[in-house]
């Protein structure tokens, strides 16, 4: 494999001997994996031949490579040409208009579904992965924190809720502030210690952090419920009144004078995590231009700098994973009551990855970004049980391939929210 | 007394696999200053090599013990080197300064992508080999108790110490461990004075992954079973390791790698097995909280 630039008039030669090595040595590494297999036959291994597969891999490999060379050195050669992306008007025109639209279709989405419980349903949860990855965006995106460990504050959240309201009787409305503050205590003391040291370090103590939860959760059965989980979690009311076809005191469809029907549950919950996550959105746009904000970007851009013109950086650190915390312990509550039961199953690592590939596809720091990725990720497993299974497996690959190509991400908006004189200062 | 024994013999096998793994990380850190969260799938990827080597081995009919170990140790090592070069290659090769965040988030995507890879490839039920051999030396008995050094754990131990033996001789006087120093002192200097840094970091990555591998064979003929996600537990327990012994530090990661296994076999024996990864979890804050250098390493100069 050479790394040196091909030009698009190199002879085609060249082409293929950078092709066929790709391919060599992408053959040696497929061979154990993919064309060897390890299967169980009457209670002991043994290895299966995949020639098949093996054979397609460098097929794939090696005209793959062909092309992308091709598409590479097409792409190169023009680029002289490109000007410089310049964070244009146009541009963030195109933004409103397209936030705009997505706003007005989510308000209206249970309009035109009102009889499909799967759109609904399917819908909630795409919510609860925008609030989840607008969480996440405030200390991946704003502050430039990895956070391995995110899901670890939705299951604070989630439990919160979950104890408070079975074993004293709490409702969804006081749980909420409750739960969001316990959890940006726990962002707080588990960042306070890590948070003055490299930013590495905060990567591996929140995976770490996230396991610890889960295995306490998981063990501590006389707290939590253990595998079990806990169920019979109280649905939210709407002002009091019950979704239910009968219940103590008035219930929503006796007081609106409504046919009973089992539908309006879940529009209410629908609606709900609407108005969570414009919350959430109004909260980050709002802070965004806040000197905490500002502090925030400034601190992802240049630690230095900032230590240099006075800033704590511990405390701007703590702010945001605390704003971060927060938000996913509310997204947890929600979270418990929608479900109605809630175990540790539903807090692994590869959730915190998920969230984290949402905000990494989506663009650090873009909120609309966040939204779209979002989509992808919970309507691509809808579409087929093939998607579900190769789905972290491309979120993987998507996650090198994008660092490599835009590492500020797809839709990145890296722009410094503030900025001095505009016209000069396009981007370096 | 007997009991305490056999944890320490427990510990020190467990240990040893930490501190091969550990080494990889401390490597990786010390020469381009970041963490590679890919390295816990490497040493997944060298079990299951070698798992797959002792399968292959059984059905091809190559009897003697020593040498199907032999065979397991040279098709793991070389394939998971293999790994290690191509991760490095196409997952941070191309982010050399770029910004802090990119190459950890091109490094969790590669996680990712090989643990999902070989789920999907070789299935996500477990793979469970039979013992290569059974027994060991009995080092002491009492009544009904007896503490063992189980031939696999002799193996472990002895193999862990060879390979560290020669590794250490490498680092400390072939040209590569001098020229590896360098670069992880000042990579610009180095490549001033006529180093291929490139080329070195690639060297880092192949030499951590061998270790890696080496480990993941370790695994294999002490506990027999393995799945695909055995790499993302034994990669944090041995990044621990790396901090405790100080990251940047060689001696410091072998070293810590010893401590964590004896920590873990103690906790599970005396006090809870379940909360047994907490454990290791907790000494990586306190380290970082007390003593972020860790035992062995040098103060961590930021420079602008």
């Amino acid at each position: 494999m050479t790394a040196a630039v091909i030009s698009a008039s190199s002879p085609l030669a060249l082409r293929l001997r950078d092709a066929l090595a790709v391919t060599v040595l992408g053959g040696l590494l497929a061979l154990p994996f993919i064309g060897l297999v390890t299967v169980e036959e009457g209670g002991a291994l043994t290895v299966r031949t995949r020639w098949g597969a093996w054979g397609a891999t460098l097929a794939a490999l090696f005209f793959g490579r062909l092309l992308l060379r091709a598409a590479l050195d097409a792409w190169r050669s023009r680029r002289p040409a490109r000007k410089r992306a310049v964070f244009s008007s146009g541009d963030a025109v195109l933004r409103r208009a397209a936030g705009t639209s997505l706003l007005a279709a989510a308000l209206l989405l249970p309009v035109f579904f009102a009889d499909n419980r799967y759109v609904i349903d399917t819908a909630t949860t795409l919510g609860i992965y925008v609030m989840l990855g607008w969480g996440l965006n405030v200390v991946v995106g704003l502050a430039g924190l990895l956070d391995l460990g995110y899901v670890a504050f939705y299951a604070v959240g989630a439990y919160t809720y979950a104890l408070l309201s079975t074993q004293f009787g709490w409702s969804f409305w006081e749980a909420l502030p409750a739960a969001g503050a316990l959890a940006a205590l726990f962002g707080i003391l588990l960042g306070y210690p890590v948070l003055r040291l490299r930013g590495d370090y905060l990567a591996i103590v929140t995976l770490g952090f996230g396991e610890i939860i889960r295995i306490v959760l998981l063990n501590w059965t006389s707290f939590s419920g253990g595998p079990n989980g806990i169920g019979g979690i109280p649905r939210p009311s709407f002002f009091g009144l019950a979704f239910a076809r009968s219940a103590e005191g008035r219930t929503f469809h006796e007081f609106f004078g409504l046919e009973f029907s089992p539908m309006h549950r879940f529009i209410f919950l629908y609606y709900l995590i609407v108005v969570l996550a414009l919350l959430t959105h109004a909260l980050i746009s709002r802070l965004r231009v806040l000197p905490t904000g500002r502090a925030w970007e400034a601190l992802r851009e240049d630690e230095i700098a900032c230590k240099a013109l006075g800033l704590n950086t511990t405390t701007v650190k703590l702010s945001a994973f605390a704003t971060g915390a927060m938000l996913a312990g509310f997204a947890g509550v929600f979270f418990a009551a929608r479900q109605g039961f809630i175990s540790p199953e539903s807090f692994t690592f590869s959730e915190s990855a998920t969230i984290l590939a949402i905000v990494v596809l989506g663009g650090m720091g873009s909120q609309l970004g966040v939204v779209l990725a979002a989509a992808v990720l919970v309507v691509l497993p809808e579409l087929g049980r093939q998607f579900a299974d190769y789905r972290m497996l491309v979120f993987g690959a998507a996650m090198v391939t994008i660092m490599a190509v835009k590492p500020t991400g797809l839709l990145a908006r890296r722009e410094p929210t503030v900025r001095l004189n505009p016209e000069r200062s396009a981007a370096p | 007394m007997g009991y305490a024994l056999q944890q320490l013999i427990n510990g020190l096998t467990l240990g040893a696999m930490y501190g091969l793994i550990a080494i990889g990380y401390t490597m990786v850190y010390g020469i381009i200053g970041m963490i590679n969260f890919a390295h816990g799938e490497i040493y997944m990827i060298g079990a299951f090599l070698s798992v797959l080597t002792y399968v292959l081995c059984t059905a091809l009919g190559i009897g003697p013990t020593p040498l199907v170990l032999l065979a397991m140790l040279f098709v793991s090592v070389a394939f998971t080197a293999l790994y290690g070069w191509a991760v490095e290659r196409i997952a941070y090769r191309p982010l050399r300064g770029a910004p802090r965040l990119a190459p950890l988030i091109s490094a969790i995507g590669m996680s990712i992508f090989l643990q999902n890879y070989v789920q999907l490839t070789q299935g996500a039920r477990i793979k469970s080999v039979p013992p290569l051999w059974q027994g060991g030396v009995t080092l002491w008995s009492a009544d009904d108790f007896r503490v063992t050094f189980g031939w696999a754990q002799l193996t472990v131990v002895v193999v862990t110490l060879i390979v560290m033996a020669g590794f250490a001789w490498m680092i400390t006087r072939t040209s590569f461990g001098r020229q590896q120093r360098a670069c992880e002192q000042d990579p610009k200097m180095a490549a001033l004075l006529g180093i291929d840094v490139d080329r070195t970091i690639s060297l880092t990555f192949i030499l951590g992954a061998a270790l890696a591998a080496v480990a993941g064979m370790m695994a294999v003929l002490q506990y027999g079973v393995i799945d695909f996600s055995i790499g993302f537990i034994a990669g944090i327990k041995a990044f621990t390791a790396a901090v405790l012994g100080g990251i940047g530090s060689i001696p410091g990661a072998m070293l810590g790698g010893l401590l964590i296994g004896l920590v873990e076999a103690f906790w599970s024996a005396y006090l809870s097995p379940e909360y047994k990864d907490v454990a290791t979890f907790s000494i990586l804050v306190l380290v970082l909280l007390f003593r972020p250098t860790g035992l062995l390493g040098k103060p961590d100069v930021e420079k602008v």
